[in-house]
C-alpha cells in the first residue's frame, strides 16, 4: 500500500475506535462520550510529547529517558505562572531563596573558573574544594532560613512562594489565561534543563545520554517533590485557574442551557462534555501548529543536514556539519515540546501533583509510542501516541474480559482465580513490552514509515 | 570516650550501612559491566531481572517456611537462593533467545539492544507485579542481629549502641565470596578467559574458535547468579518492593560507568564509591559532631548535607563529574 494511501487511513482506523468508544457498549467500549473525549485529551497531549521525542530520535537518533522529569518541569511552570502569589512570602523568605540560589550558582561558576585559569595541580584541587565547602555552607545558611520563612505561611494551604497570578488569591481563576502563558514557559524551563544536560552528556557515547536522561529525570522530580517552598511537593497545588469556563458556569448561564435542551442533553452532562471538548479544541490547535512545523523543518535545509548527521555522523563532520552543536540543538529543541506537553497536562488536571509521576508511565510509555507509530516520522508518532493510550486505558478492560474468560471454567472463589482476576491491573505494562516488542522485531519501521 | 562514641556511631550509621549496600551495588553493576563487556549494551531491564529473581527465591523461601524447612540462625532465603538463580537464569536465556539473539544475528546497533531491553523491562516489570503484586514483601527470618545494640553497650559500657545485622553480615560475607570466585573464574578457567578474550577482541576471539553463542549463555548464566543474589540481599537487608528494584537502576549504572563499564574490578570499586557518598551525604552528622567538638560549637541542626530523598542526586553527580572529566572511568573501561 503506498504512503500516501496508509496514512489516511490508518488515523481514520484509529478515530473509529475513538468514536466506537463514545457510541457503543459492545466489548470493551464503554459507550460514554464523557470517556471517549477524555482518553482523547490525555492523547492529544501524549501526542506532542511523541513529536517532542521523534524530534530527537527519529531526526538526530538521540537516545532521551529523561522525559518525565522534562514534563514535570513544564508542570512546574504552569503552577508559578498561574497562581497567586502567596501573600507575605517574597518578604517571609522569597528574596533569601533567590540569594541562596543566586550564591549557590555563583559558587559553581567560581569552581568553573578556577578550573579554567588555574594550573593544574594540587593547588588547583584544594582551592577548587575549599571553594565547595565554603559556598555549599554559605548557601545553606541564607537558602534554608529562607524555606523555613516562606514555608511557615499558613502550611496546610500554602506554605509556598505562588506564582505570577496577577488576581490575588480571591480572584485568581478570573485570570485564566495565566495557564496559556505558561504553556511556553514550561517549554522555556525545559528547554534550560536539557541544554545543562545536553552540554555535559552530548558528545560522549549515545548510552551515557540515556543514563545521565534517567537521572536528571529522577533528580528534577525529587526536587519538585521534596521543595515545598517551590510548588508544595507532595501536598500538591490544587485549583489551577482554567482556560476554559468552569462548568458551574455554564451551567447557571441560560443561554447554554438551551442550547443543551436543544441537543437533547441533560445541562450537567453538556457543561462536562463542553468543557472537555474546548480543552480538546486548544490543544488540537497546539498539535497542528506542531505538527506543520515540524512537517516543514523535516522538508527544509535543516531538516535534510539532521538526518544525515545521524545516518552518518563521520561523513556530515567531513562535509564540516558541527555534530555536537545540531545535537544540542536538536536535543533542546524536543525537550521543550515535552515541557510544553507537561505544562498542558497540568492545566487539564488542574492540579500538580508530583507523587504521580512515574517513568514507566511518562518516559517508557512514550517511547513505546514513538516506535510503534514510526520513528523519524511526525505523523507516525502521532497516530502512535493515539493508538498506544487509546490502549493503555483499554487494557484494562480488555484484561479483565481475558481474565474472566480464562477464569470461566474455575470454581469461584477459588485463589487462583481471585488472584488472577485481581491481578488483570498488571497486564498494562505486560502487553506495552509485547507490542513494543514485536514492533521493534517484526516492523522496526513502525506503523507509517519513514519515507 | 567521647572519640570512641563517635568512632561507634559512625560505624553504625555510615560504614555498616554503606558496605552492606556497596556490596550490593557492586553485585549489582557486576552484571551491568559483564553484559556490555560481552553483550555490548547498557541494559534496562537489568533492575527488573534483579527483582525477577528476588521474587523467585522469595517464593522458594515461602514454600520451604511453610514446610517447616530451615536453616536458624541463618534465613531460610539463603537455602531458597540457588533455586532463584536456576529460575533467574532460565528466565534470562529464553530472553535472550526469544529477544536478543535475532539482533545479534542481524548485528544490530547497540541502540536497538537497548530499546528491546527497555521492553524486556516492561513485560518483567509486568510480571512480578503480576505473580506478587506491588507491594513489599516480608520474607527475612532466623537471627535479626549478630550483635543487637543492647548487647554491645552492655559489653562496652559506652553510650552508643553498635547493631550489626544479620542481613548486613551476610552481605558483606557473600559479596566476597561471589567475587572471589567470579575473578577466579575469569582468570583462571578456560571459558573465563575465552570471555575475557571475546570482551577484549571479539574478532579475534571468533578468529581462534570461540563460540560466541557459548559466551553469551555463560555470561546470562553469570549475571543471573549476580542479580538474584543482590536482589535477595537487598530485599533481606532492606525490603522487597519492586519499585525500588526498578530505582535502583540509576546508582547501579552510575557504579558500573564511574568504575569503568567492562571493568569487574572497577564496578566493585564504583559500587562502593556511590554506597559511601550516598551514605555520607545524606547522612545527619549532629551526633558525631557532638562527641567530637566542644560543647561551644555544637551544632544546632542536624548537620545533613542533603535530605535523604536527594540520594540519587549523589549517584548522578558523581556520574556527570566521572564522565565530564574521566570518560573512560575509574579502572580504564571502554569507550566506544
Amino acid at each position: 500500500m503506498s504512503q500516501s494511501l496508509r496514512t489516511p487511513l490508518m488515523f481514520a482506523l484509529v478515530a473509529l475506535l475513538f468514536i466506537l468508544e463514545g457510541s457503543t457498549q459492545v466489548w470493551i467500549f464503554s459507550g460514554s462520550w464523557n470517556s471517549s473525549i477524555t482518553i482523547l485529551n490525555m492523547a492529544l497531549i501524549s501526542a506532542v510529547m511523541a513529536l517532542g521525542v521523534n524530534l530527537q530520535w527519529g531526526y538526530a537518533g538521540l537516545f532521551n529517558v529523561g522525559i518525565m522529569g522534562f514534563v514535570a518541569l513544564g508542570g512546574l511552570a504552569t503552577v508559578l505562572v498561574s497562581m497567586p502569589p502567596t501573600p507575605g512570602a517574597w518578604g517571609a523568605g522569597g528574596f533569601r531563596i533567590v540569594a541562596g540560589l543566586v550564591m549557590g550558582a555563583a559558587t559553581i561558576l567560581l569552581m568553573v573558573w578556577q578550573y579554567k585559569t588555574m594550573a593544574q595541580g594540587r593547588l588547583r584541587g584544594l582551592t577548587m574544594f575549599a571553594t565547595l565547602v565554603v559556598g555549599f555552607f554559605v548557601f545553606r545558611w541564607i537558602f534554608d532560613a529562607g524555606v523555613a520563612g516562606v514555608e511557615a505561611i499558613n502550611p496546610a494551604q500554602t506554605g509556598y512562594l505562588g506564582g505570577l497570578n496577577p488576581g490575588g488569591p480571591d480572584n485568581y481563576r478570573a485570570h485564566g489565561y495565566m495557564t496559556l502563558l505558561a504553556w511556553p514557559v514550561g517549554g522555556l524551563l525545559a528547554a534550560g534543563a536539557a541544554w545543562l544536560v545536553g552540554k555535559t552528556a552530548l558528545g560522549l557515547r549515545s548510552d551515557y545520554l540515556a543514563i545521565a536522561t534517567l537521572g536528571i529525570a529522577e533528580i528534577i522530580l525529587a526536587v519538585v517533590k521534596n521543595e515545598d517552598w517551590l510548588a508544595r511537593g507532595v501536598k500538591n497545588v490544587i485549583g489551577l485557574p482554567r482556560p476554559v469556563p468552569y462548568e458551574v458556569d455554564l451551567q447557571q448561564s441560560a443561554g447554554f442551557a438551551e442550547r443543551a435542551t436543544t441537543l437533547g442533553l441533560d445541562t450537567t452532562t453538556a457543561s462536562t462534555l463542553a468543557v472537555k471538548l474546548s480543552y480538546s479544541m486548544l490543544f488540537t490547535a497546539v498539535l497542528l501548529v506542531l505538527v506543520i512545523l515540524a512537517q516543514l523543518s523535516l522538508k527544509s535545509p535543516w531538516g535534510r543536514m539532521m538526518r544525515a548527521i545521524r545516518d552518518n555522523e563521520v561523513a556530515a563532520q567531513a562535509m564540516g556539519k558541527d555534530v555536537t552543536r545540531r545535537h544540542l540543538q536538536i536535543f533542546v529543541l524536543g525537550s521543550a515540546l515535552c515541557g510544553l506537553a507537561g505544562a498542558m497536562m497540568t492545566t487539564l488536571d488542574g492540579q500538580l501533583t508530583p507523587g504521580t509521576y512515574q517513568p514507566l508511565r511518562y518516559t517508557f510509555l512514550i517511547w513505546v509510542m514513538v516506535i510503534v507509530g514510526g520513528s523519524g516520522n511526525n505523523l507516525g508518532s502521532v497516530l502512535g501516541a493515539f493508538v498506544i493510550w487509546f490502549f493503555w486505558i483499554q487494557v484494562e478492560p480488555i484484561g479483565n474480559w481475558l481474565m474472566s474468560m480464562v477464569t470461566a471454567g474455575m470454581a469461584d472463589g477459588s485463589a487462583l482465580k481471585t488472584h488472577l482476576l485481581d491481578s488483570a491491573a498488571h497486564m498494562r505494562l505486560f502487553s506495552m513490552g509485547i507490542i513494543l516488542l514485536l514492533v521493534l522485531r517484526f516492523s522496526p519501521q513502525g506503523l507509517i514509515p519513514e519515507k | 570516650m567521647d572519640i570512641l562514641n563517635a568512632l561507634v556511631t559512625l560505624l553504625n550509621f555510615v560504614v555498616i550501612p554503606a558496605m552492606a549496600y556497596g556490596s550490593q551495588l557492586a553485585l549489582g553493576a557486576l552484571g551491568v559491566t559483564l553484559i556490555y563487556g560481552i553483550l555490548r549494551f547498557s541494559n534496562f531491564a537489568h533492575g527488573d531481572s534483579m527483582a525477577f529473581g528476588a521474587m523467585v527465591t522469595i517464593l522458594v523461601t515461602w514454600w520451604f517456611q511453610s514446610m517447616g524447612v530451615s536453616i536458624d540462625p541463618l534465613p531460610t532465603a539463603l537455602l531458597a537462593l540457588p533455586f532463584g538463580i536456576v529460575g533467574t537464569a532460565l528466565m534470562l536465556l529464553a530472553t535472550d533467545r526469544v529477544v536478543y539473539r535475532f539482533y545479534r544475528r542481524v548485528k544490530a546497533k547497540p541502540i536497538v539492544f537497548v530499546m528491546a531491553s527497555m521492553g524486556v523491562m516492561f513485560i518483567m516489570n509486568g510480571v512480578v507485579r503480576f505473580i506478587i503484586g506491588p507491594d513489599d514483601q516480608q520474607f527475612g527470618d532466623g537471627a535479626r542481629f549478630i550483635i543487637s545494640a543492647r548487647d554491645f553497650k552492655a559489653w562496652t559500657g559506652l553510650d552508643e549502641g553498635l547493631a550489626f545485622k544479620t542481613s548486613q553480615g551476610l552481605t558483606i560475607v557473600t559479596a566476597v565470596i561471589v567475587v572471589a570466585a567470579l575473578f577466579w573464574f575469569l582468570n583462571r578457567t578456560r571459558t573465563g578467559k575465552s570471555m575475557r578474550a571475546f570482551s577484549d577482541n571479539e574478532d579475534l576471539a571468533l578468529l581462534s574458535g570461540i563460540n560466541p553463542e557459548r559466551v553469551v549463555m555463560i555470561t546470562w548464566i553469570i549475571v543471573a547468579g549476580l542479580i538474584t543474589i543482590a536482589g535477595t540481599l537487598y530485599g533481606l537487608d532492606k525490603t522487597f518492593k519492586p519499585f525500588t528494584y526498578f530505582q535502583l537502576l540509576l546508582p547501579i549504572f552510575a557504579s558500573a560507568i564511574v568504575g569503568g563499564l567492562g571493568s569487574p574490578l572497577g564496578a566493585i570499586a564504583g559500587g562502593f564509591v556511590i554506597a559511601f557518598s550516598e551514605v555520607t551525604v545524606t547522612y545527619a552528622w549532629k551526633k558525631v559532631a557532638t562527641y567530637l567538638l566542644p560543647d561551644s560549637l555544637e551544632p544546632s541542626g542536624l548537620v545533613q548535607l542533603m535530605s535523604t530523598d536527594y540520594k540519587f542526586a549523589v549517584s548522578f553527580v558523581i556520574l556527570i563529574i566521572v564522565l565530564l572529566f574521566k570518560p573512560t572511568g575509574l579502572f580504564k573501561g571502554q569507550s566506544v
